[in-house]
């Protein structure tokens, strides 16, 4: 995986709170495989209407949000199903982080697997980021190493699960890690069924 | 001094740690591995990577996310749906995995099945790549949804990276009155904390109105534990968790059940244990609730009034009411059982096992729909009990279809959609924007509610029609 270090793009404030996965990438298309890009289904019911035309309300579908790499929400995004289509969605769309006061714990989890960063901001702070970028401010600057978001002149800290942000800042990959445990593994897997003889499934 | 007082959550966390690096992720290992038809990300990272399963004993397949839930002898017609089926049937035979698939007598929705069969068991950790993987914690175990990419890591290495969630202990003491479920202990907990109320917590319910649940109610509650946003639910086992598990099929058998059960049994907070947040509830004081939003924390009792957006606390809040107002159709200060439904649905992991059909039958006994509706039972076990126990021809003497086991209407990916703009009156968990089809307009509530609602017609307070009948 690529690091994360710093990141420097447009923003597009989406000001609604519980934004859920179901509404990040429609459950119909969850069939659809990796190898085809998720972007034109992202946000797909809030962003087309019925005869699948883009709805002139939907902050992305503006001109000047089109090109966003980042996503300033309210609270709660990402609640619900563990679909980790929802983050290829957005990663395909070329979004790579997402600022809100609340971000579902799984989808939190997954977009960290995929280089997508899930910055977490106290509530005043993601509203004062919204008002900002819907009166004009477009850039936003991320520093993860300092967790500080700048917009103008609002400048503001971040938190995130020192984890996930050792995870994003080198880039590193839990196959690789876990790989390096192996023998570790082997003992344990012993020992438990020696210490929990009834864990296994009875056949 | 003996040791630092642990949480159960402490506890299970503890036996299944493999390593901890410093900045406290830690590798825990994986005691079992459910797999549906979403897994096919998992194992189209396996083979680019040209890896296998390394558990496959460990690993069951179950069939219940696209599975068709009429006419199930012949083919599925839709063939995008038809494929994801194949694949989950393919990938399982290719790597060992046991699978319980479309025509196995057993299919049903994993989080009914793997209690049902045994698989689930005080202590284990389990995972599944779907959110609702919180269920199985009803038995004391540590159970949590994951995405794809971590279902491929299970899959290659049967551990998992996580940091530790906060344990959080809700505390629902006193007895609930009739007609009060634990659906209802659970989304008035939701309205209480918010639908990320407990995000990055590991939550334990206690407290005599919990103990008082059976594992049927229990796994209702433990189910909706991440619609609080919570990262796992859990109950300590006792003897209502011992005597389900006795006898069924993948349960230890003889002694070994003897000696497992004394370890189960043990599995408690220490009384001293530390919690980083409590809630408490009064059991008494919950009355059968509905959502009236489009969030699980949009919940009410029965004889409320539809939110007015005016009165919010801030306009944040405001917007929130006036959007899902404006979704669902409906008017501020509006009594809820005004409300009128156009379909209902009983099924989901929520609330689809025996017990659930049993109270939504009570109801519908005698009466007649006024609306239409189906019921598909949480596994093809369940109905063959409920049929067994005559509930089928109540369903559908009422004038509701009774189909097969599946995911079905809960989140419609199989064929089975609310009709846009039409409202449903539902036992499943999630009342999203188009969770149950595109412009469904979803309610959620308890099987006994769900049944209220189809005989009247609109959302309606299920006491007056238990125990009053003439
Ligand atoms: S019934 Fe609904 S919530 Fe449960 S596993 Fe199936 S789709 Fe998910």
């Amino acid at each position: 995986m690529e690091p994360f270090r710093h990141l420097a793009a447009l923003a597009c404030p989406i000001a609604r709170a519980n934004i859920d996965t179901d509404q990040i990438l429609p459950a119909r298309f969850i069939r659809t495989p990796r190898s085809q890009s998720h972007a034109p289904m992202l946000f797909h019911d809030m962003r087309f209407d019925a005869d699948g035309k883009p709805r002139r309300d939907f902050p992305l579908n503006r001109p000047q949000w089109a090109e966003a790499q980042i996503i300033v929400a309210r609270r709660n995004f990402g609640a619900g199903s563990s679909r980790e289509s929802a983050v290829y969605a957005l990663a395909d769309y070329g979004i790579r982080c997402v600022i809100a006061p609340s971000l579902g714990d799984i989808f939190a989890s997954n977009a960290v697997n995929n280089g997508l960063l899930p910055a977490r901001v106290a509530e005043a702070k993601a509203e004062e980021l919204i008002a900002a970028l819907e009166h004009g401010a477009a850039e936003v600057s991320i520093d993860l190493e300092a967790q500080t978001i700048r917009a103008g002149n609002h400048v503001m800290a971040f938190a995130i699960d020192p984890v996930w942000r050792m995870k994003l800042l080198n880039g590193w990959d839990d196959l690789d890690l876990t790989a390096s445990f192996r023998a570790e593994i082997d003992t344990f897997a012993k020992r438990d069924a020696e210490r929990r003889p009834w864990a296994a499934p009875a056949r | 001094m003996g040791e630092a007082p642990r949480s159960l959550f402490d506890k299970l966390w503890d036996a299944h740690a493999v390593v901890a690096r410093e900045d406290g992720a830690t590798l825990l290992w994986v005691d079992r591995h459910f797999i549906h038809e979403g897994s096919f990300h998992a194992f189209d990272q396996l083979k680019k990577k040209g890896a296998g399963v390394a558990r496959a004993d460990l690993t069951f397949g179950i069939a219940d996310h696209y599975v068709p839930t009429r006419g199930r002898s012949a083919p599925i017609p839709d063939e995008s749906i038809r494929h994801m089926v194949d694949q989950l049937t393919e990938n399982s035979a290719a790597n060992g995995i046991e699978l319980f698939g479309l025509q196995d007598p057993r299919q049903g929705i994993v989080h009914v099945v793997g209690p049902e069969q045994g698989l689930t068991l005080p202590g284990l950790l389990i995972v599944c790549g779907d959110s609702h993987t919180s269920t199985h914690g009803a038995f004391g175990a540590y159970a949590f949804g994951i995405g794809a990419s971590e279902v491929a890591h299970v899959l290659m290495t049967q551990t998992l990276w996580q940091k530790k969630p906060k344990p959080m202990r809700v505390k629902v003491e006193g007895r609930t009155a009739p007609g009060v479920g634990a659906k209802d202990i659970a989304l008035s907990i939701i309205a209480r904390i918010g639908a990320d109320g407990a995000q990055g917590h590991a939550v334990e319910y206690a407290g005599a109105a919990v103990r008082a649940l059976s594992m049927e109610g229990r796994l209702t509650l433990c189910n909706l534990s991440i619609e609080a946003g919570a990262r796992c639910g859990m109950v300590a086992p006792d003897e209502t968790t011992v005597t389900y598990l006795r006898g069924r099929p993948f349960a230890p058998k003889g002694e070994d059940f003897e000696r497992a059960a004394a370890d189960w049994l043990s599995l408690a907070s220490d009384a001293e244990a530390e919690f980083d947040r409590e809630v408490a509830l009064d059991g008494a004081e919950i009355a059968p609730v509905v959502t009236w939003g489009v969030s699980p924390e949009d919940a009410l009792p029965i004889d409320g009034v539809v939110p007015d957006p005016e009165h919010a606390p801030d306009p944040g809040k405001a917007a929130q009411i006036r959007d899902a107002l404006a979704y669902m159709g409906l008017r501020p200060g509006q009594l809820l059982t005004e409300v009128r439904v156009d379909r209902v649905f009983i099924g989901s992991c929520t609330n689809s096992r025996i017990e659930d059909l049993r109270a939504a039958a009570a109801v519908l006994a005698g009466r007649t729909a006024r609306v239409p509706g189906f019921v598909s039972p949480g596994s093809s076990l369940v109905k063959r009990q409920a049929e067994e126990e005559g509930l089928d021809r109540i369903f559908r003497e009422a004038g509701l279809e009774w189909v097969e086991s599946g995911c079905s209407m809960c989140v419609g990916i199989n064929g089975d959609v609310v009709p846009p703009g039409e409202r449903c009156a539902s036992t499943t968990n999630r009342n999203f924007k188009g969770r149950q089809g595109p412009g469904a307009r979803t309610h959620l509530m308890s099987p006994a509610m769900v049944a209220a609602a189809a005989v009247t017609g609109h959302l309606a307070d299920v006491r007056p029609l238990i125990g009053t009948r003439a």
